[in-house]
């Protein structure tokens, strides 16, 4: 898990200048420790379905990092105006805005993304990790603290959606990022069908979550 | 009528929405530890699809796409409202699962008590909006699109209840430490998936 360190790492130091240590742990601890998709259990759908290639992947998990971060900020600026019996309608109408601007961009500027991601860049709206942080955090919390709440949260969304697209890729299709890399260096390789169906990512996404719980220890009460 | 028999079959087992599309996995995989709670959050789910996808559809079909509101006069005929698709499905919805929790509350609230957080979290269960989705994407008519939003539902009830029975067997069996809970449900899934995988090119 080298990659995850080298995020962890990047993220903190750009962070360091404004940020006191419990700032900080905002950002790191979604990628490890408290991520939305491998302790939390937030956001499944769409780190399986979009995927099989990494590019649409990368795509996917910058909307969802745009999206969860200015939803967070909004609801917070918004937080003790909303009135609690209809803060859930409130809250899909801010996530809804966000969502449509990012969708038009993506029809606009990377419509083949856009094509490819279908019905799931729509579907950021439901996505657990965006309602999941609104209602944990962000009703509850500054302005400044919620912006890197969303903002680590999309980043250890985006992170595992990562891995497993690599993996996907990889196996399913021999290339990264499209760049046909066993081609390149001379090898035959068959694509592994199974790594592009559904099952794979349930089964791969299931070994990350193994590497990942013996790695820090984390261990689910039964 | 074959037709919506082939519409309902297809969206209970050939599309359905957990196997082929993951749609709404994160109620899926926190409701499945007992197989009671499962059936109960499944037949909440397929009513809230089978309602809201025909209201949206009718939203769709007479106020979004461009044309739909040429009866309100010649003035509105060219209008497109359909970049409003996602706002206006989503209230539809939030405002059903409203009600759906208000009806659970009023007539079992033993069943209330048990869905706990996850009947407002219906309102961003992802097959709902998915289901949607798809909808608009298909040339459904007014039925076919209520067989579809039923089927849907069914496919989904059938998807949990089917995990939560496993998941309530597994707790006898020696899973390693780091694989427990979530990881062995994710490879679970992944094996029922696959099972699933053999209604393809299955046509009525």
């Amino acid at each position: 898990m080298s990659t995850e360190a080298a995020v962890i790492e990047k993220v903190e130091k750009k962070a360091e200048p404004l940020f006191s240590k419990k700032n900080k742990k905002l950002i790191s601890n979604p990628l490890d420790i408290d991520n939305p998709i491998t302790v939390q259990v937030l956001g499944v759908c769409s780190a399986l379905a979009v995927t099989t290639q990494m590019l649409p992947a990368l795509y996917m998990a910058a909307s969802l990092t745009f999206v969860t971060t200015f939803s967070n900020l909004f609801i917070s600026l918004l937080r003790n105006t909303i009135p609690s019996r209809i803060r859930i309608i409130v809250q899909l109408a801010v996530v809804s805005l966000w969502v449509i601007i990012v969708d038009q961009m993506l029809k606009a500027y990377a419509y083949d993304i856009s094509k490819i991601l279908s019905v799931f860049v729509g579907l950021i709206i439901t996505n657990c990790i965006v309602m999941g942080r609104l209602e944990a955090f962000a009703m509850g919390n500054k302005p400044w603290p919620s912006v890197l709440d969303g903002l680590g949260n999309g980043l250890g969304y985006g992170m595992i959606l990562m891995i497993i697209a690599f993996f996907r890729e990889i196996f399913g299709s021999g290339s990264i990022f499209g760049f046909k890399i066993f081609e390149a260096i001379g090898v035959h390789y068959q694509g592994n069908g199974l790594m592009l169906l559904p099952a794979g990512a349930c089964i791969i996404l299931g070994i990350i979550i193994w590497v990942q719980r013996s790695l820090n220890g984390y261990r689910e009460a039964h | 009528m074959e037709n919506l028999i082939s519409i309902g079959v297809r969206s209970i087992f050939v599309d359905n929405m957990i196997f082929a599309y993951f749609l709404g996995m994160c109620s899926y995989l926190a409701v499945s530890k007992k197989v009671s709670t499962a059936f109960g959050l499944g037949v909440a789910v397929v009513f809230v699809l089978g309602v809201t996808i025909p209201i949206n559809w009718l939203i769709q079909n007479y106020v979004l796409v461009p044309g739909a509101l040429a009866w309100l006069g010649p003035d509105f005929a060219k209008l497109d409202l359909t970049f409003l698709q996602f706002i206006v499905f989503i209230s539809v919805i939030a405002a059903m699962v409203q009600l759906t929790e208000m009806a659970i509350e009023k007539f079992s609230p033993a069943l209330y008590g048990t869905l706990g957080i996850f009947l407002p979290l219906i309102a961003v269960n992802c097959s709902i909006l998915g289901g949607a989705l798809f909808m608009v994407g298909r040339p459904y008519t007014f039925t076919e699109a209520t067989v579809f939003g039923f089927g849907s539902g069914i496919g989904w009830l059938l998807a949990i209840v089917a995990l939560a029975g496993v998941r309530e067997k597994m707790k006898y069996s020696n899973v390693p430490a780091p694989l427990r809970g979530l990881g062995i449900t994710f490879i679970l899934v992944g094996l029922m998936s696959l099972g699933f995988l053999s209604f393809l090119g299955f046509s009525l």
